[in-house]
């Protein structure tokens, strides 16, 4: 079973990183772009092939390390 | 006043903060590895800067969820003195041990020169060297040092006295929110700070103004 996990700044939490690469297309001419956030991704390879139990081990993952909770968000999803 | 020096792999700034206690405490501090049993009895436990675990996954997280850590967390419940300096702020901040975040300078680079810190608040055990309100020097030296909280958390924080540390006279080196550099836990008896007071505590480092820091917690004159 495969999962991919994708960590993203909440609303409300500075971005520098987002903002330089929002500066960075601009100047490279790409117009119209409102907005920059950058996320991380990881990609997990699990045992088994209970999807509810994967959700579960995963959602504790994300809060115990693979994400601050404090400024990030996380979203699961699992794949066969 | 018996202290400690927590080290784990990464970390850099033992040697100066083991110097620091040292030479004002006039013993030196037991230097405890991360994968030894236990932490012996001390009153002050010193997490050092550098860069654990090369600040892989978040600065300090990975440290953070580390076995000892569990211990630190248990010394501290018990009413011990726990310092994190620069790297040990964010392992303190990522155990859960201090709230908020600490998130990439503003600038996105890595900032290492001298600051002016103004003693916010000196009713601990960590300022009371200080007068309220004094403006000190202190050099800083990190990539991840903006402190970030939610409005709540930043009330008490405020409300409550335990912003130990503010960068003063438009030196903020990172964008932290109130221009925080250092913040206590509700107990007052662990305290975290992105600068380094360990680098200016003899007059071959420039100046001496990180010394009263030491001395209170070491019961030693400045």
């Amino acid at each position: 079973m495969k999962a991919r996990v994708t960590v993203t700044l909440k609303a409300g939490v500075l971005d520098p990183q987002g903002q330089a690469i929002e500066g960075s297309l601009a100047s490279l001419g790409f117009g119209g772009v409102k907005g920059v956030r950058q996320g991380k991704v990881f990609d997990l390879v699990l045992d088994g092939t209970d999807v509810e139990a994967a959700r579960t081990q995963l959602t504790g993952m994300c809060e115990k390390l693979l994400a601050n909770t404090v400024i990030e968000n996380y979203q699961i999803e699992i794949s066969n | 006043m018996k202290a400690a020096v927590i080290v784990f792999p990464g970390l850099n700034r033992d040697r100066d903060m083991i110097a620091a206690l040292t030479k004002i405490g006039g013993v030196a501090p037991a230097v405890v590895w991360h994968q030894d049993a236990d932490i012996p009895d001390v009153d002050l436990i010193v997490i050092p800067g550098g860069f654990s675990y090369g600040d892989y996954l978040r600065c300090g997280a990975i440290a953070a969820r580390s076995p000892m850590m569990d211990k630190v967390r248990e010394r501290a419940a018990k009413g011990a003195k726990v310092l994190g300096v620069c790297n040990g702020f964010q392992i303190l901040i990522e155990a859960g041990l201090l709230p908020g975040a600490l998130m990439r300078n503003t600038s996105l680079k890595f900032v290492c020169r001298e600051v002016k810190l103004e003693v916010t608040n000196t009713d601990n055990a960590f300022t009371s060297g200080y007068a309220k309100g004094q403006i000190i020097r202190c050099p800083v030296a990190h990539h991840d040092g903006n402190y970030f909280a939610d409005a709540e958390t930043l009330a008490a924080l405020e409300g409550d006295g335990r912003v130990a540390f503010r960068y003063a006279e438009g030196t903020n080196p990172n964008g932290s929110i109130n221009n925080i550099a250092g913040i206590l836990n509700a107990e007052k008896n662990v305290l975290g700070l992105m600068p380094h007071p360990e680098n200016l505590i003899e007059t071959a480092h420039g100046g001496i103004d990180g010394r009263a820091l030491f001395a209170a917690l070491l019961d030693k004159a400045a």
